[in-house]
């Protein structure tokens, strides 16, 4: 049921969002002028390096930031502004309109409460249910992250699970209430390749039955390609590219997302090549150089690279931000 | 859980033995005896006594004896204290010392976590420095320098209540329930407020958040277990020293409880005096820092014993 029609509003909306953090070094600058926006049903991926800005990204949105945090911009959902609201107007749609699937599970969950105190506090706290619908409700939702035997698991401490069946307990946490908007922070990466299919396809199912709305953070780029329709890439708390799936991993136009690309380990490539990788590290985010981010380790630069590069865009909603890959 | 329990009850044992043992030896060490005055005693009513009392056995002889006797409870005669029993000693001074002791530490419980509570919510302002700044001044003045400036202000300045003296009316109580527990106060704020602001930026409490839980239930719900953890941890010796440990405090506004009678005893070499209240203060160190672990266990799911699985 891919019902993205064109004409439809925005869910959420990013729009030039900066997200910057106090350190005793100076300001860390780790988004900047961010835009991007999904519709209800949509799946859109962040991909980048670490401390590419893609957490801090949702986190804002959240207002999640931590104290030293700040966050400018604006973040629409629904109509009005995330950025804008106190904590008491935020908690209205975090956890019931907006949910949030945290990357490591191990830590995630709060280790002094059995399982069914923090899901059912979900529950009770945004759907008014009572005690036993609740308790009911997550053991359903238990029992479709296929986590074996519910009724008795969810009477357990975290620590009695493994990290793969964590990070399952805290998906169906991020489901409980069927929210507008999942965003799933790495959600993968601590899981068996196995379970991470069973995981990467519930949340497909989610999409697919309640039109909701999924924001996957992920260095995977299988993962991605897997669920997702479009995907945003970012570096150095910048988009330089986005597009369907198919046009950035089959027509990438930025070299930094071409490298990334070149970056995954294949089979079908000889074994006397060896891994690629991107020589160089991103640029420290307390001094951003101005122009292109990526330059400094481009294979591609020239001096006009010294000028910040525009936004491309073709007539397929591709966008790069590159002086190049235009005439392809 | 029980199983396991009585196993650390039993391994209890050994540890009062050894106790025993090595208190019993030391003040027979010390130099001097339980009949020395001024003026020395005839050598036959010397004579007398320490064959009444078993001094004139051998040593070891009279560590066995003693041992009996307390296997039996039986902690004998007093020798300074002449008509008295170290049992009838005991409980007589013990109950005044459990009810400053106790009264001081629930007080310290309450107040220092909410101090600390205060603090870390508003960590780095005003609040907060000035709360640390009382905590650090309450733990470094010691209590015989606050006993008397509060003497001072309230007892003879302002007259609100009795300089010293025990009568088990709450005035009476005051002062020594507030000297003894304002160093605890101080450090339990400190501990607390170290483990909330931890405690706060762990992920588990950015997961409740997210949840769209209230700040406030995301405190006492998500953060306040945790953050009590090093503070259950610091009240077992705490406790105990607080029970015990009061001998300056009823020293200074004379009270009559157990920590007179201790140093009294040990001054005097009154043997039997001092083993009775050492023994004593080692049961109840032990079985109090044996309630706690049980109580931190049930605050820590992670340490739980004998899991059913």
């Amino acid at each position: 049921m891919k019902s993205s029609t064109k004409s439809q509003a925005p869910l959420l909306e990013i729009k030039d969002l900066n997200v910057g953090f106090d350190t005793p070094e100076g300001e860390v600058h780790a988004v900047n002028n961010l835009n991007f926006s999904i519709k209800a049903g949509d799946t859109l991926a962040i991909v980048g390096e670490s401390g590419a800005g893609k957490t801090q990204t949702v986190m804002a949105a959240l207002g999640l930031l931590a104290e030293n945090g700040h966050a400018s911009g604006q973040a629409i959902f629904k109509g009005n502004d995330l950025l804008q609201m106190s904590a008491a107007e935020l908690n209205r749609h975090r956890g019931r309109e907006i949910a949030m699937i945290f990357q490591d599970p191990m830590t995630s969950l709060n280790p002094y409460l059995r399982i069914d105190k923090q899901m059912i506090e979900v529950v009770m706290h945004h759907q008014g249910l009572n005690k036993n619908q609740a308790r009911e409700h997550a053991v359903e939702m238990l029992r479709a992250v296929r986590i074996p035997d519910p009724e008795r698991r969810i009477r357990q401490y975290p620590h009695e699970f493994s990290g793969g069946m964590r990070q399952r307990v805290i998906v169906a946490m991020g489901l409980l209430c069927e929210p507008d908007l999942l965003i799933a922070d790495e959600p993968t990466t601590a899981l068996d390749v196995t379970v991470q299919g069973q995981i990467s396809h519930l949340m497909g199912a989610l999409r697919d039955n309640s039109n909701t709305a999924i924001i996957l953070i992920s260095h995977n780029l299988g993962v991605v390609a897997g669920l997702c329709e479009r995907v945003l890439v970012m570096y150095a708390g910048e988009a330089v590219e986005c597009g369907s799936v198919e046009q950035v991993y089959y027509d990438p136009r930025h070299p930094y997302t071409r490298g990334l690309l070149e970056s995954v380990p294949r089979l079908d490539r000889p074994e006397e090549q060896g891994l690629n990788s991107i020589p160089g590290n991103p640029p420290n985010l307390l001094t951003l150089p101005a122009g292109c981010k990526f330059r400094d380790r481009c294979p591609e630069a020239s001096d006009a690279c010294r000028e910040k590069p525009p936004m491309q865009l073709d007539d397929q909603r591709h966008a790069w931000r590159c002086i190049l890959g235009g005439d392809t | 859980m029980a199983k396991h329990s009585l196993r650390r009850l039993l391994g209890l044992i050994p540890t009062l033995l050894l106790l025993l043992t090595v208190a019993f030896f030391l003040i027979r060490v010390a130099p001097g005896g339980p009949f020395d005055a001024e003026k020395a005693l005839p050598p036959e009513i010397q004579a007398n006594l320490n064959a009444k009392y078993h001094l004139d056995e051998s040593l070891l002889q009279q560590y066995f004896r003693y041992l009996g006797q307390v296997v039996s409870l039986d902690f004998g005669p007093s020798y300074q204290y002449k008509d008295w029993t170290v049992n009838e000693l005991i409980a007589q001074g013990f109950p005044v010392s459990l009810t400053v002791g106790l009264t001081a530490i629930v007080l310290a419980f309450f107040v220092g976590t909410m101090l600390g509570i205060a603090a870390a919510l508003r960590q780095n302002s005003t609040v907060d420095y000035s709360l640390m700044g009382f905590a650090m001044l309450g733990i470094s003045i010691p209590n015989f320098v606050i006993a008397p400036i509060l003497i001072l202000l309230l007892a003879v300045y302002a007259g609100w209540l009795p300089a010293g003296g025990w009568d088990w009316g709450v005035p009476s109580m005051v002062l020594p329930i507030v000297t003894l527990a304002l160093p605890a106060i101080a450090y339990i704020a400190r501990i607390t407020r170290g483990s909330m602001i931890e405690v706060l930026h762990s992920n588990f409490i950015r997961t409740a958040r997210a949840k769209g839980l209230s700040e406030s239930i995301v405190i006492r719900r998500h953060a306040l277990r945790p953050a009590l953890l090093p503070v259950i941890s610091y009240l077992g010796p705490a406790i105990a020293g607080m029970i015990s440990g009061s001998v300056v405090i009823e020293r200074i506004f004379s009270i009559p409880g157990l920590g007179s009678y201790f140093v009294q005893g040990a001054l005097n070499r009154d043997y039997t005096l001092v083993m009775g209240v050492v023994i004593f203060y080692g049961v109840l160190i032990l079985v109090l820092n044996f309630l706690v672990d049980l109580l931190y266990a049930w605050l820590n799911p992670k340490i739980r014993y004998d899991q059913k699985r």
